[in-house]
């Protein structure tokens, strides 16, 4: 079967093809949805993640401050009163779970965004003009790429360590290491689309180049990015996490699902719901953001924009 | 190939430098050395003064730069806050990280190929499925989780079903062993194979991913359907046209993800209590020994742009379309 152009006009040509199946023409946008809608993996993952925030959300807006409440129930296991258990200063594990989700998107939400918008205009920018500022982008991201980012990021978050509710400044020292993947990619698609006739055809128009690049260029862009910062959210999750494993992140009283795991690990054999339920979670988050993130790219590949209906 | 190797060299030892500095001015900002002791209320402020002139706070930073280039030119990478050498101190670590890292790569290399090719000449069939599912867990599971879950779950039960250490969970290797390295060796292994299998599982998944794609997109090129058409054997159309042009792009991922691989071991050296690089790192950070962060940032960008070269020197001999040094 050979591939068909981008769009299918509705001709009466293309009504059903030698091997008797029939096709639907769609718009671009409804075909993406359509291959969304019934990619199972990408439905589960959507399913799951949407379920964890509203639960979580719906619970930390009902009960506030059980995530830090003191009860005398010390290390319960699993029970009807305490779902997940209780840890040694009797703080129900299920609320400190919900909580540190609600955190852990809290930081991930923001680094995505910091990296798109970031990395969204760096590469345009460099994609667009080229020359020097291409250059000097392209150099400083083959720069980032010969440290590793944890470690970058473990020099970085020790300074905010000691910062009361550092949430925020994490996100930003995050946000500002996560961007270089964005800006490459878009600068790669820039470079491409900087030659295609209707970026040409509007120039000749007279529109100014930031009309061009954010009314024609970035539109025809947005795929990539969309798809990559699901993934840069996952790897802030991943990021996040880690860095409250070795005591750099998220500080007690406020939690996150990695600073769970860390309070956790040494009873783990002994008991196994301080460690297991955190660590559930976090993994179930992060699959559920990477499978979203697949769906998607799966979905928005053009190479599959014929629908059999 | 040997102008362009030479080349390449040349660029690196720029990029070494330019990194450098770089990594000198982040440290330098990220906090100050003698904070620990200004803590401390019954410190003298001629001690701290002291050892402030002693660090050479007060000189201006290009001088300081140059102070620390000069020592580690000598391979001394200066003291650290004990007045220790690090070199040496880099030297021995470097060697306990290097045995977890290499076995590594190694393996999860060939894990992560053959899982790939499997998974895309079974495409669509339930060990496809499965595989991938797979991938996407150890793909979103954090290094730490693995290695925890491995420990706990894994070493503790098997140690406490035999009585006595199978698999140990902390430490690179037994303190108190004895003899060369072929009496010794039981006990590497022992200590290195958690360790090992985490970094390893932690790794190889996106390799795996990208295998599988590279193949796919292989399978169902022109020259594939054309070499079928041909009619040569299946086996010859796998081996010469499939595998040879699919395993070139994984090459450059390999090398570009080298980075994170050591950013990996740091966090399974934590996890299992090796005195390595990592653990080194992670002391020098929270003790703001500032010539010990400096001498693991030069090392980790001088293995990770070697590596880089590598990989670009492997990809002019696996693929005969790429000649370096001929325009």
């Amino acid at each position: 079967m050979t591939n068909l152009p981008f769009e299918v006009p509705t001709t009466s040509a293309n009504k059903g093809d030698t091997d008797g199946m029939d096709f639907e023409a769609r718009g671009q946008w409804a075909m993406v949805l359509h291959r969304f809608l019934h990619n199972g993996q990408a439905m589960t993952g959507l399913l799951a993640f949407t379920l964890m925030l509203l639960v979580s959300g719906v619970y930390t807006a009902l009960h506030p401050n059980q995530f830090s409440h003191l009860s005398t129930d010390f290390n319960q296991g699993p029970s009807a009163a305490h779902l997940f258990g209780t840890n040694g200063i009797g703080i129900d594990m299920l609320a400190q779970i919900l909580k540190g989700i609600l955190q852990d998107l809290q930081v991930a939400v923001l680094v995505a965004v910091m990296s798109v918008v970031i990395g969204t205009l760096v590469g345009a920018f460099a994609g667009y003009y080229g020359g020097k500022i291409d250059n000097l982008l392209m150099r400083f991201v083959d720069l980032v790429l010969v440290i590793p980012v944890l470690v970058v990021l473990i020099m970085l978050a020790h300074i905010v360590a000691q910062q009361a509710d550092n949430w925020f400044y994490l996100a930003i020292i995050i946000g500002a290491l996560s961007w270089t993947y964005i800006a490459r990619l878009v600068r790669a698609e820039f470079l491409s689309l900087r030659e295609r006739d209707f970026v040409e055809a509007s120039r000749a128009l007279g529109a100014s180049d930031w009309r061009i690049i954010s009314r024609h260029m970035i539109p025809n862009a947005i795929g990539p990015i969309i798809v990559n910062a699901t993934i840069t959210v996952a790897g802030a999750i991943v990021l996040e996490a880690t860095l409250s494993y070795l005591g750099l992140g998220i500080q007690p009283p406020a939690v996150s699902l990695g600073l769970l795991i860390e309070q956790g690990q040494s009873a783990a054999t002994t008991e196994y719901w301080l460690f297991v339920y955190p660590a559930a979670f976090l993994l179930a988050l992060i699959i559920s953001v990477f499978f979203i993130g697949d769906g998607l790219r799966a979905a928005l590949d053009p190479r599959k924009n014929r629908v059999r209906s | 190939m040997a102008s362009y190797i030479l080349r390449r060299l040349f660029i690196g030892v720029g990029v070494l430098l330019i990194s450098s500095v770089l990594v000198f001015v982040l440290v330098a900002a990220s906090g100050d050395p003698l904070a620990l002791l200004r803590q401390n209320p019954l410190t003298p402020p001629a001690t701290i003064h002291a050892r402030a002139v002693q660090l050479h706070l007060f000189d201006p930073l290009w001088q300081r730069y140059w102070i620390w280039f000069s020592h580690v030119l000598r391979g001394d990478f200066g003291l650290n806050i004990n007045n220790i050498s690090v070199g040496h101190q880099l030297h021995l670590k470097a060697i306990v990280t290097a045995r977890m890292v290499i076995l590594s790569v190694v393996l999860a290399i060939v894990l992560a190929i053959s899982v790939g090719v499997i998974s895309a000449l079974r495409h669509d069939t339930i060990v496809d499925r499965t595989t991938s599912v797979v991938n996407f867990i150890f793909l979103s599971v954090p290094v730490f989780v693995v290695g925890l879950v491995l420990k706990t779950f894994v070493a503790v039960p098997i140690d406490q079903h035999f009585h006595r250490v199978v698999l140990a969970t902390a430490g690179e290797q037994n303190p108190l062993a004895t003899g060369n390295f072929f009496q010794r060796f039981p006990d590497y292994l022992s200590h290195s194979l958690l360790p090992t299998m985490t970094l390893v599982l932690a790794t190889y998944s996106s390799w795996a991913i990208y295998q599988r794609s590279t193949v796919l997109d292989v399978m169902d090129s022109d020259y594939v359907r054309l070499a079928r058409a041909k009619g040569i054997s299946p086996r010859r159309v796998l081996l010469r046209h499939i595998l040879r042009n699919a395993l070139i792009p994984v090459t450059t991922i390999i090398a570009l993800d080298f980075a994170g691989l050591l950013g990996g071991a740091v966090i399974t050296e934590t996890v299992y209590g090796w005195n390595g690089l990592g653990r080194f790192f992670l002391d020098g950070v929270n003790g703001q020994d500032t010539n010990v962060v400096l001498a693991y940032l030069l090392l980790t960008a001088t293995i990770v742009i070697l590596f880089n070269l590598v990989a670009d020197i492997l990809y002019g001999i696996l693929d005969p379309r790429i000649r370096y040094g001929k325009s």
